[in-house]
């Protein structure tokens, strides 16, 4: 890969594309809650801005729309919502510990070498001029994953997941310049009223389990329905 | 095409209809009555493609063709008998207090709402919609689940939700993929997605990307379907949520969760044909996800303590095996595997409804408090001892039909695969019998009362699985021939 071959717009997508990772190396290592939103909030930017660029490097008009539904919902819309959430839960200043953080960290790394052997294969065939893009939104994907795995607030989990909504919208436009505009609507559709049903369950976890750490949602577990089923009976009249 | 539209607008308006009547009662019958407009349209539907063969419509945006539209008018026809029975049975959860009254109006509003994303999945010619649509269907569910907002159908809720949603997000990747193969072939990119222009060109597309798109697709909606390992999230969403929403979910989601991986298997199987070195890749991954599902599944059921959770595990075991015979290929294992859901749908929502009585009569979800039902109730007794009978693949239920053609076929093509299939039935089969015996004909305890019993969508769907084992209907063999067609190039009959 050489870079003085690119052409500047070039040189700065894939710039962008790095600071998309970089995000999402940041969103790993926070952790503080409200921290963690605005990560995203940033990453969200991010991505909005590359698509930008994309629409105009490859004069692709309608991913200009699809830049500012990602900048309005993603780097806007979700972050508030999930911002007033935590201030009405009043866990503004909750500090979540990550086991083993240097751990999760190497393979975060491991992760992103991963995704650029699998795209390799892909990249031979590109024609565009964005190519190890694609590799860098894969392990996006494949790092808010490892968000969802390693934490334990309800919260962190969402935005993991939404980062990898990230990934995945970043590759469908670095990739194709965009999916179909009534697919990323519906996706967008869908994103919204995730964030919405995501709201809802806070407060229902929450109410449920008086925490939104969900390692304390384990009632369910195939292990333990032995031992509920070894409990003593309630005496009956 | 007006069928098509009216098939996919009345749930759609039903759901917004449902979402602002405050009556329950009423509610209750607005919901059969909707269900029931859809089956009708859908059936209309059907007899339109049925003589004049496949179509598409509104710019190439839907597509129906003998495979989908089969599917259409199953999961309307199923989704009508449950909500016959959701009406007495959500009253009568009302009236315990497990719910209140704006919980219900959310209830019959996702209802209709879940049948739209459905029927909208599995008629659209785009690849991006079938997958905005199934995310939609559990996003339609997933505050189902939750319902009754004890903790733990607020954990099954979550872990529905967070495991689907991780896994949906694989296949929109995989779907980005394909997209991306398609548009260095097309010179309108902006059709890449549309299914019948991928399937046109499907060999001139890249195999390396289709073979990783595939990987990608089949384990995103494999979550969806319920393969092993990615399951986890099955069993507590169908157990812990209301019960006609686990006859719905059982008995249609997964379907049409697997219908999108054949679909996408058509279109790899064309891009890999006398190109790549492994022509039948997405065919072996099928098959492996499949029988691991169907093993794993069958050795689950023996250790289950709550009845819906096993039945659930039962719907896994199932899955496995349809995507076992659709990876299989070939005509008979297609056919097989057509067979194979629409009379695992028809069962598993008898049972599941069986079920919901069965739970009201004793109180309770846990297998070793349930006893004496035969004694208690004998119709529900008798339909829960039925139905397992047919999901076990007894001979007189079709479902023997589609089991005993899978093994045909198998036999045909990997003979030593047909010992575990026919060991895993006979671990299937212990399973649940060992559960279900002391159930149905143990000592009622005492105090033990009939309840109120609509058995009527039960029979219903046990003498048409009845029906097709002893002998299918012509025009319906045609139908399933039809779509084998479609799907493995040419048919049985």
């Amino acid at each position: 890969m050489n870079f003085a071959q690119f052409t500047l717009q070039e040189q700065g997508v894939v710039i962008l594309a790095a600071l998309v990772l970089f995000a999402s190396f940041s969103l790993l290592a926070q952790t503080r809650i409200i921290a963690s939103i605005h990560a995203f909030a940033w990453q969200g930017a991010l991505v909005a801005a590359a698509t930008a660029l994309v629409a105009f490097v490859a004069g692709q008009p309608h991913l200009y729309l699809s830049a500012l539904i990602t900048l309005a919902l993603k780097a806007m819309l979700i972050p508030w919502i999930l911002h007033r959430i935590v201030v009405k839960l009043a866990i503004t200043r909750e500090v979540e510990t990550v086991v083993n953080p240097a751990l999760v960290l190497l393979a975060a790394a491991a992760l992103v070498a991963f995704s650029y052997y699998v795209a390799l294969p892909v990249e031979k065939l590109s024609t565009l001029a964005t190519r190890n893009t694609i590799a860098i939104s894969m392990a996006v994907v494949l790092l808010g994953m490892l968000i969802m795995v390693t934490r334990r607030q309800a919260i962190t989990q969402v935005v993991g997941f939404m980062s990898m909504e990230n990934g995945l919208f970043f590759a469908a436009v670095v990739s194709t310049h965009g999916m179909p505009m009534v697919v990323e609507l519906g996706v967008a559709f869908d994103l919204l009223v995730a964030t919405v049903i995501f709201g809802v369950f806070f407060f229902q976890i929450r109410q449920s389990i008086e925490s939104l750490d969900v390692d304390r949602l384990s009632r369910l577990a195939e292990s333990t329905e032995l031992d509920e089923a070894v409990e003593p009976e309630e005496p009956r009249e | 095409m007006n069928a098509l539209f009216a098939t996919l607008l009345v749930p759609l308006l039903g759901s917004m209809l449902m979402a602002v009547v405050p009556r329950c009662r009423i509610a209750g019958w607005l919901n059969v009555a909707f269900a029931a407009t859809t089956t009708v349209t859908s059936v209309i539907l059907a007899l339109e493609v049925l003589r004049s063969g496949p179509m598409l419509s509104a710019g190439k945006f839907f597509y129906i063709d003998a495979f989908n539209v089969y599917l259409v008018v199953l999961t309307a026809f199923v989704a009508t008998t449950t909500a016959i029975f959701s009406r007495p049975y959500m009253d009568y959860e009302l009236g315990r207090g497990r719910l209140n009254s704006r919980r219900m109006r959310l209830y019959h509003a996702m209802y209709q709402g879940f049948l739209f994303t459905m029927l909208l999945a599995l008629s659209t010619n785009n690849l991006g919609i079938l997958w905005v649509a199934l995310e939609g269907a559990t996003l339609a569910t997933v505050l189902l689940v939750s319902l009754y907002r004890t903790p733990e159908s607020v954990e099954a809720a979550w872990k529905y939700f967070i495991l689907c949603g991780v896994g949906i997000a694989q296949a929109l990747f995989g779907t980005v993929l394909l997209y991306f193969a398609a548009a260095s072939v097309l010179t309108v990119p902006e059709d890449g997605l549309l299914w019948t222009t991928l399937h046109g060109i499907a060999g001139q597309l890249d195999p390396t990307v289709m073979s990783i798109a595939f990987v990608f697709l089949l384990v995103g909606y494999g979550t969806k379907v319920g393969l092993v390992p990615l399951h986890n999230w099955l069993p507590d969403a169908h157990s812990e949520g209301p019960t006609p929403m686990s006859a719905v979910l059982s008995g249609l989601l997964l379907n049409v969760a697997l219908y999108a991986v054949v679909r996408t298997k058509m279109l790899v199987d064309g891009a890999l044909h006398g190109v790549s070195n492994m022509p039948q890749l997405a065919g072996y991954l099928m098959m492996a996800f499949g029988l691991l599902s169907f093993l794993v599944a069958g050795l689950f059921l023996h250790r289950q303590r709550d009845i819906k959770r096993m039945f659930s595990y039962s719907s896994i075991e199932h899955m496995g095996l349809m995507t076992f015979a659709f990876g299989l290929g070939g005509p008979l294992a297609t056919f097989a595997a057509l067979l194979h859901m629409t009379l695992h749908s028809l069962v598993k929502s008898a049972i599941f409804v069986t079920v919901g009585h069965a739970t009201h009569i004793a109180g309770t979800q846990a297998i070793d408090k349930i006893r004496g039902l035969i004694r208690t109730q004998p119709a529900v007794g008798w339909g829960l001892l039925l139905g397992t009978a047919a999901i076990a693949g007894f001979p007189p239920f079709g479902l023997f039909v589609s089991e005993f053609l899978l093994l045909v076929a198998t036999m045909e093509s990997w003979p030593w695969l047909t010992v575990a299939l026919l060991s895993g039935l006979a671990i299937a089969f212990a399973g649940l019998f060992r559960n279900i015996h002391p159930m149905v004909y143990g000592n009622q305890p005492e105090g033990q009362l009939p309840v109120q019993a609509n058995m009527l969508p039960v029979y219903l769907h046990l003498l048409l699985a009845l029906w097709f084992g002893l002998a299918i209907p012509a025009v319906l063999a045609h139908w399933f021939d039809q779509a084998t067609q479609l799907i493995a190039g040419k048919g049985v009959l």
